[in-house]
C-alpha cells in the first residue's frame, strides 16, 4: 500500500508538471501580449513597461514557468516596482484584469461545481446503474427494447439541450419550479435543493445513459460467466445468483467510471453552468477565455488537471479494493 | 430391479436452435436418443470427442437447459424426482444437494470475488439452512476432505490464490458440501497437468469409495477412464455406439469407432522404428535463459485496457506448486530500498540455464507441464523471442542476438508449427495465400508460388483446389495441415513444433502425427516435439529433454528416459501418465499412493522449496 | 467467427466477402439502423443541398429582416410560430430576423462537416499512434500509451475552450474546430487501434509471418491492417455524432462557430434568452441536434452488432466453449 501510494505520487507529481509545462508554453507562448490586456485602456508605453515587469512577461519564457513554480510551492511577489502584491503560498497566479489571486477566484466557485457534481453523481447512479441491470435480467423483453431506446435517446441528448428544454417546460410552461440560481447550502439547504434539481437533472442525465450502456453490457458479460453457471448448478436462487454473484463483478467497472467522472466535473461542468447560468469554474473558463485573461485560464486548466489526475487515482485505489484480485504495486 | 436407481435417463433428446443470421433458423441436435442409469456407488464415464454431446447430456442431469432456449425430450430423473416436470424450486433442491456438479475450468467456475470457504458455506446454507458459522465449519471440514494444506487458514482466500489443481479439489469440496448422491464430473482433469489430474482423478475415486456417491464422469480422453470408473459409454453424434463395462469396452471392444478411439490413443509403450539418425549437430542451445518481470496483477485502471505484454511465455505461470497450494509465479514481497518501492519488479524465470542440442534429421521431444518453460524455450530456438542470455547455435554460428536483418537468411532454416489452429491462421487471407506469404516475402513470383503451394497442399493431404478457401471453412486438423505445409514452403532444415495436436481430437492427433514422420523422412527435417503428453512424446522422439520450472531435469534417449528414468520429477510425471488398461491402472494408483506417502514422510522438499 | 471456427463445411464455397455479405445481412435486419441509415441520408442531403434548398424557399442565411420582428418588444417575431409562413418556412430569428430555415440548413453543413473533419482527424491521428505504440519498441509503446491516458483523461473541454482562445482570429473557425476537437480526441481510438495491434501482433499467425521472412512493414501491411478496419470504422462511426455534439457545445459557450456564419449550438445560445416568447426557435435546432446524434449513434451501434454478433449470441447456459479468435 506504502508503495503504491509512494508511486502513485510521484507519477502524479510528475504528469502534473509536464501538464503545467504544456499549459504554460501554449498560453504564454502564443501571439497576443497578456500585458497589453492587463493594462487596460489608455496605456502607454511606460506603464505597459511596468505591468510587464509585474507580470514578469519580461523575463525569457522558461523564467517565467520557474516562477511560476516557484509561485506554486512557495508563494510569489508581484513587483511593480511602486507597489508589490504577495500571492500566498500555492500560488497559481494572479490576475490583473480583475484584481484578485487566481486561486481565491477558484475556490470561490468551487462550491457550485461541487454542489452540481455530487447531487448530480446520486441521479445518474441509480437511474443509470439501475436501467442497465434491469435491461440486462430482462433481457429480450419489451422492457428490455424500452430501456434501450431511452438509453439512446438520452446518449443522444447534449447536456445544453436537455437543459434548455427542461427549463422551457418545468420553469417557463408549468411554473413547477423557480428559474434556478445558485444559493449556496450553508445559506438555505431547501432553496439549495429545489434550485439545483433541474440542473442535476440535465448534467445526469447523458451520463446515465453511459452507464446504463455500460452496466448492462458488463451485466450481461458477468451473466455469462462460468462461475454464475456454478451458483445455478448448486441450487442457488437466481436472485441470490444476481445480487450476491453477478451484480459486484459488474458493478467493479461503474467504480472507475465513476471516479473518473466525478474528477472531471468537479473541474467545470461548463455547459450546465453556462445553461442555467451558475457562476462555477466552467464559466470562470469560458469568460476568462474570452477577455483572455491568461493566468486564469492557466490556473483553472491546471486546477481541472489535478482533480482528473487525482481521480485517476482514487479509482486504481478504490478498484483494487473491489476486486481481490488486483493488488496494488 | 433390486436397487432403485438413482440417475435413469431414458431416450434424452437436447436440441439447440441454432443460425443467429446465416443459414436462416434450424436446430441442432446435440444428444439424440441417449439412454442410461445409474445406482447408489456406481460409476458411468460418458466418452466422446469433442460435439458428441457427452457435456450436453451431463448438464441435463441437473437441468440445467431449463431456459436457455434448449429443446429437451425424454425422461431424466434423479434421486426420484423427473426434471422435466420439477418446479424450479424443486429443481434448486436438487441441484448441489442430491446431485453436484464439478466444471472444466476452475478458475471460471468460481467467483473471483468471494473467498473458496464463503462460496462453500454459502451452497451448505442454501440447501441446510445451517448457521453461518456451520457452514463456514463444513467448508472448512470439507475442503480438509479434499487434501487442501491449512484447511481453516485457506478457506478465506480467493480462487486466484489457489493454483489449477487446488481449484479443482475446492470446487470439488463445494460439491462434496451436502453430500450429494450423484457427482457429475465435466472434464475435471482436462485443464491440469498430467500429475495434478493423477491426483485428481485419484481423489474422486477415493471419495467414491469413502461415500458410496454415484459417479458421471464426462471425458474425451479414454486413458482417464480406465482408472476412474466401472463402466463406460461411448458417444458420437449425440448417441451411445456402446456401453458396457470398463474392462469389456476397453480390451475387447465391439464397435469399430470404439476401435479406432482406442487405437489412437498414444501409448507409453509404443516404441517407434526410426533409422539411425547422424552424429551432426544442427542446432545448439547453450546456457540459455529468458526472465520475464513477474506478473502484475495490478491493473491500474486508466490503462487497464493496454494489452498483454508480448510474449507468450509470460502468461504461463500456473499450477506448479500443487502440493502448497502456494500461487505460482507470485511476485516475492519487495524488501526495503527506495529503488524497490519505485519500480523493478522481480523476474520470472521462464527459461533457466538450458543447454541441449538437436541433430540433422531427429526429433527431440521437450516434455514439461504447464509453466515449464517448454513454449518459450521453443520460441527462442526460433528466434521468435528473444534470449535474455545465453548462446544459439546453428550449425555453429551465434543468432541468440542477432538482429532482425541478420537473421534474415537463417529464417527459413527454422520453421515452427503452432499449438493453436485458430490463431496460426490469417482468417482474413486464403489458406493459399497464408502458405504463399514466406515465398512471396522471399521473391518468388505469383504463378510460380501458387503451383508450389497447390503441391504442398497435396503432400499434407489436401486437395490443392482449396488454395482460396479461408481458414474458418477447415476442421482443427485441416488447419493444422495447412500450418505444416506454411513451415515447409521454405524447405527449412528444423521444425519446431509446438503442442502441435494437443487442441485436437485423439483420432486427428494420430493422422497429424503420422503426416510430421512421413515429412521428417522426406524431406530429412530435424523437429522439436514440445507437447506435456508423455505418451505422443514418446511415440515420436528418437531424443527427449524433460523440463521443469525452466530447467531440463533429464535429457537423453527416449528409451533411456522413459524406461530407466533417474530424476524423481520423471518419475513421478511417469507414473501419472494415465494407461488404458484397467488393472494395470489400479496397479499405477496403489503406486501412487505409495510415492505421495513417501514424499510426505521426507517433510515435502517441495513444499519447502516454494514456500 | 466463433461459431464456424471448428465446423469444417466442405460444400461452402464461402469466401471473404461472404462474412461482409453477412454483415450488410446483419445490419439489414436491423430496423432501427435502417431508419437511422435513412435520416443520416436525408441530413447530409439538407446539408449539401443548403443553397439550393435555401434558394427554393427564396432566402439566405445571412440577411436581417428587421421588419419582421417586434422592435418594441426587442426583437419577438411578428406572427405564430416565430413568424413562419409562405416566405420565410420556419420563421425568423428574434431579434434581427434572419430566415430560420437556411440557418438550419447552413448550421447542418457546418455541424456535419466540423464533426467528420474532427472525427477524421481523430481517427488519423489514433491510428497512427496506436499503430506506433502497438508495432513500436517498449519505450515507443510506454512513452505513448502515457500520452493516451492523458489525452483520455483531461477535460476536452476545458482544454478545447482554452485551446480556441490563443487562435488568432484570421484563422476560419470550422476549420480551427475541427482541429481542435480532432486534436484532443485521439487518445481512444489510439488506444482501441494499439489494443487491437496488440492482440493481433500476438496471434500466431503472425510469429508465423516473421518465420517465413516477412519485414516488419509487410507484417503491418498484410497481417495487422486488415484487421484494424472493423474496429476502427465502428469507432469513426460512434465517434461521430459525439463530436456533433462538440461542435453544438462549443458555439453555444460562444467560443466555437462565430456569427455570421450560423451554427446549430449558436442558435441554441441565442435561443437561451428567447425560449420564454419564442420556444419554435428553441425547438427547431435542438429537435435537429438530437436527431443527427440519435442517428449517427443507432447506426454506428446497429453496425458494431453487426460486425460482432458474438456479443450477442454469447449466452448460452451449458454448452460454452471458449473461442479463441
Amino acid at each position: 500500500m506504502l508503495r503504491f501510494l509512494l508511486r502513485r505520487s510521484v507519477s502524479t507529481l510528475l504528469v502534473l508538471l509536464v501538464l503545467s509545462a504544456v499549459v504554460f508554453l501554449l498560453f504564454y507562448a502564443t501571439p497576443g501580449d497578456p500585458a497589453i490586456l492587463a493594462c487596460g485602456k489608455g496605456c502607454d508605453g511606460e506603464r505597459l513597461a511596468v505591468v510587464r515587469h509585474k507580470l514578469g512577461t519580461d523575463l525569457p519564457l522558461w523564467q517565467q514557468y520557474w516562477h511560476f513554480l516557484q509561485g506554486l510551492v512557495a508563494g510569489r511577489d508581484y513587483d511593480a516596482g511602486t507597489d508589490v502584491t504577495h500571492c500566498a503560498a500555492p500560488c497559481f497566479g494572479y490576475s490583473f484584469q480583475t484584481d484578485q489571486p487566481v486561486l481565491g477566484m477558484i475556490t470561490s466557485r468551487l462550491p457550485v461545481d461541487v454542489s452540481l457534481t455530487l447531487g448530480a453523481m446520486v441521479i445518474w447512479l441509480v437511474v443509470g446503474v439501475g436501467t442497465g441491470v434491469l435491461s440486462a435480467l430482462r433481457r429480450g423483453g419489451i422492457t428490455e427494447r424500452l430501456l434501450t431506446g431511452l438509453t439512446l435517446a438520452g446518449m443522444s441528448t447534449p447536456v445544453f439541450l436537455i437543459g434548455l428544454l427542461l427549463m422551457m417546460l418545468c420553469c417557463s410552461w408549468l411554473g413547477w419550479l423557480p428559474f434556478p440560481q445558485y444559493v449556496p447550502f450553508g445559506d438555505d439547504p431547501a432553496a439549495w435543493a429545489s434550485n439545483l434539481v433541474l440542473p442535476w437533472l440535465s448534467l445526469a442525465l447523458i451520463t446515465a445513459a453511459a452507464y446504463a450502456r455500460m452496466t448492462r453490457s458488463s451485466m450481461l458479460e458477468t451473466l455469462a460467466e462460468d462461475h454464475i453457471r456454478t451458483g445455478r448448478a448448486y441450487g442457488l436462487s437466481e436472485r441470490r445468483v444476481v445480487t450476491g454473484h453477478a451484480l459486484r463483478g459488474a458493478l467493479t467497472p461503474v467504480i472507475t467510471l465513476l471516479a473518473i467522472d466525478v474528477g472531471g466535473m468537479l473541474g467545470g461542468a461548463t455547459l450546465t453552468e453556462s445553461v442555467f447560468g451558475f457562476d462555477g469554474l466552467g464559466r470562470l473558463l469560458v469568460d476568462s477565455v474570452n477577455h483572455i485573461d491568461l493566468p486564469v485560464v492557466v490556473g483553472v486548466t491546471l486546477f481541472a488537471a489535478f482533480f482528473i489526475v487525482l481521480a485517476n487515482a482514487v479509482a486504481d485505489v478504490l478498484y483494487a479494493v473491489a476486486d481481490p484480485r488486483v493488488a496494488l504495486a | 430391479m433390486t436397487e432403485r436407481l438413482l440417475v435413469d435417463v431414458r431416450d434424452l433428446r437436447v436440441s439447440f436452435p441454432v443460425g443467429i443470421g446465416t443459414a436462416g433458423t434450424g436446430t441442432v441436435t446435440a444428444v439424440d436418443g441417449l439412454s442410461f442409469g445409474l445406482r447408489a456407488g456406481e460409476s458411468l464415464a460418458l466418452v466422446g470427442e469433442s460435439g458428441s454431446g457427452k457435456s450436453t447430456a451431463a448438464f441435463a442431469l441437473l437441468g440445467m437447459h431449463r431456459g436457455t432456449g434448449a429443446e429437451v425430450s425424454g425422461t431424466v430423473r434423479v434421486a426420484g424426482t423427473d426434471l422435466a416436470t420439477a418446479t424450479d424450486a424443486e429443481l434448486r433442491r436438487l441441484r448441489g444437494n442430491r446431485i453436484a456438479m464439478v466444471f472444466q475450468d476452475p478458475l471460471s467456475a468460481l467467483d473471483p470475488y468471494w473467498s473458496v470457504g464463503a462460496q462453500i458455506a454459502e451452497v451448505h446454507r442454501v440447501h441446510t439452512g445451517a448457521s453461518r458459522r456451520a457452514s463456514r465449519a463444513r467448508a472448512v471440514e470439507v475442503l480438509d476432505r479434499v487434501g487442501i494444506p491449512d484447511a481453516a487458514r485457506r478457506a478465506g482466500a480467493h480462487p486466484h490464490e489457489f493454483s489449477g489443481g487446488m481449484r479443482q479439489r475446492a470446487l470439488i469440496a463445494m460439491a462434496l458440501a451436502c453430500e450429494p448422491e450423484v457427482l457429475v464430473a465435466d472434464e475435471p482433469t482436462t485443464a491440469l497437468d498430467v500429475t495434478v489430474q493423477a491426483q485428481i482423478l485419484d481423489l474422486l475415486h477415493d471419495l467414491r469409495q469413502q461415500t458410496g456417491m454415484a459417479l458421471l464422469l464426462v471425458t474425451h480422453d479414454l486413458g482417464v477412464v480406465a482408472g476412474a470408473t466401472d463402466r463406460v459409454m461411448v458417444m458420437q453424434d449425440g448417441r451411445a455406439v456402446e456401453h458396457g463395462s470398463v474392462q469389456s469396452v476397453l480390451r475387447a471392444p465391439e464397435r469399430p469407432y470404439t476401435r479406432a478411439l482406442i487405437e489412437a490413443v498414444p501409448r507409453l509403450e509404443a516404441r517407434r522404428s526410426a533409422p539411425p539418425v547422424s552424429e551432426e549437430v544442427l542446432l545448439r542451445v547453450e546456457d540459455l535463459h529468458r526472465h520475464f518481470p513477474a506478473p502484475r496483477a495490478a491493473a491500474s485502471a486508466a490503462a487497464s485496457l493496454s494489452g498483454p505484454g508480448q510474449a507468450p511465455g509470460s502468461g504461463e505461470p500456473s499450477g506448479e506448486a500443487e502440493e502448497t497450494g502456494a500461487p505460482a509465479g507470485r511476485p516475492a514481497a519487495p524488501s526495503g530500498g527506495l529503488g524497490r518501492l519505485l519500480g523493478r519488479r522481480p523476474r520470472h524465470r521462464a527459461v533457466d540455464g538450458v543447454t541441449l542440442e538437436v541433430r540433422r534429421g531427429e526429433t527431440l521431444g521437450i516434455v514439461g507441464e504447464s509453466g515449464s518453460g517448454k513454449t518459450t524455450l521453443g520460441r527462442m530456438m526460433v528466434r521468435l523471442t528473444e534470449p535474455t542470455s545465453g548462446r544459439i547455435l546453428l550449425d555453429g554460428r551465434d543468432i541468440a542476438a542477432a538482429g532482425e536483418r541478420e537473421l534474415r537468411p537463417v529464417r527459413r532454416d527454422l520453421q515452427m508449427v503452432f499449438q493453436d489452429p485458430v490463431s496460426s491462421l490469417n482468417p482474413r487471407r486464403s489458406i493459399g495465400d497464408s502458405i504463399a506469404e514466406p515465398l512471396l516475402a522471399g521473391g518468388t513470383g505469383g504463378a510460380a508460388a501458387r503451383s508450389e503451394v497447390q503441391g504442398l497442399l497435396e503432400r499434407v493431404g489436401l486437395p490443392a483446389a482449396w488454395y482460396d478457401r479461408y481458414p474458418h471453412e477447415f476442421s482443427g486438423g485441416q488447419r493444422q495441415r495447412v500450418g505444416i505445409a506454411r513451415a515447409l514452403a521454405v524447405r527449412p532444415r528444423l521444425i519446431v513444433c509446438d503442442e502441435p495436436v494437443s487442441a485436437l481430437d485423439v483420432s486427428t492427433q494420430a493422422q497429424v502425427v503420422q503426416l510430421l514422420g512421413e515429412l521428417q523422412q522426406e524431406f530429412g527435417l530435424a523437429l522439436v516435439f514440445i507437447a506435456h503428453d508423455l505418451a505422443v512424446v514418446r511415440q515420436v522422439s528418437d531424443r527427449v529433454a524433460v523440463m521443469r520450472r525452466g530447467r531440463v531435469v533429464e535429457q537423453g534417449d527416449a528409451d533411456t528416459v522413459y524406461d530407466s528414468p533417474q530424476h524423481p520429477y520423471t518419475r513421478r510425471l511417469l507414473a501419472a501418465v494415465p494407461v488404458l488398461d484397467p488393472d494395470e491402472a489400479a496397479v499405477r494408483r496403489r503406486a501412487r499412493a505409495a510415492l505421495r506417502a513417501l514424499d510426505r514422510s521426507e517433510g515435502g522438499e517441495e513444499a519447502q522449496a516454494v514456500a | 467467427m466463433s461459431e464456424t471456427a471448428t465446423v469444417s463445411r466442405p460444400a461452402a464455397e464461402a469466401t471473404e466477402p461472404r462474412r461482409r455479405g453477412q454483415v450488410w445481412r446483419r445490419l439489414r435486419r436491423n430496423r432501427a439502423a435502417l431508419a437511422a441509415l435513412g435520416v443520416i441520408a436525408l441530413l447530409v442531403l439538407f446539408a449539401l443541398a443548403a443553397p439550393l434548398l435555401a434558394g427554393l424557399e427564396g432566402q439566405d442565411p445571412t440577411t436581417f429582416h428587421n421588419d419582421l420582428v417586434d422592435s418594441a418588444t426587442g426583437g419577438v417575431p411578428f406572427g405564430s410560430f416565430g413568424g413562419a409562413g409562405a416566405h420565410h418556412w420556419l420563421g425568423v430569428e428574434p431579434g434581427n430576423g434572419r430566415d430560420v430555415f437556411a440557418r438550419l440548413a447552413y448550421g447542418a453543413r457546418v455541424s456535419l462537416a466540423v464533426a467528420v473533419g474532427a472525427t477524421v482527424v481523430q481517427i488519423a491521428l489514433g491510428t497512427l499512434i496506436g499503430l506506433a505504440a502497438g508495432l513500436g519498441n517498449r519505450l515507443a509503446d510506454t512513452v505513448l500509451s502515457r500520452a493516451m491516458d492523458l489525452v483520455i483523461a483531461f477535460p476536452e473541454l476545458v482544454f478545447a475552450i482554452a485551446l480556441m482562445a490563443i487562435v488568432p482570429d484570421g484563422f476560419p473557425r470550422p476549420v480551427l474546430l475541427a482541429l481542435v476537437i480532432g486534436v484532443l480526441g485521439w487518445g481512444s481510438p489510439a488506444r482501441v487501434v494499439r489494443a487491437q495491434v496488440l492482440s493481433l501482433r500476438g496471434l500466431d499467425y503472425v510469429s508465423a509471418a516473421r518465420l517465413g521472412g516477412s519485414g516488419r512493414w509487410r507484417i503491418a501491411r498484410r497481417e495487422i491492417l486488415p484487421g484494424l478496419a472493423g474496429p476502427v470504422i465502428t469507432f469513426a462511426l460512434l465517434r461521430l455524432p459525439v463530436n456533433v455534439a462538440s461542435e453544438a457545445g462549443l458555439s453555444f459557450l460562444g467560443v466555437g462557430v462565430r456569427p455570421p456564419t450560423p451554427s446549430w449550438g449558436q442558435m441554441l445560445s441565442t435561443a437561451t434568452t428567447w425560449y420564454e416568447v419564442d420556444p419554435a426557435y428553441v425547438l427547431l435546432p435542438a429537435g435537429l441536434l438530437f436527431v443527427t446524434v440519435l442517428a449517427f449513434t443507432v447506426f454506428g451501434d446497429g453496425l458494431r452488432t453487426a460486425l460482432d454478433p458474438r456479443a450477442a449470441s454469447r449466452l448460452r447456459v451449458g454448452t460454452r466453449r471458449r473461442a479463441k479468435d
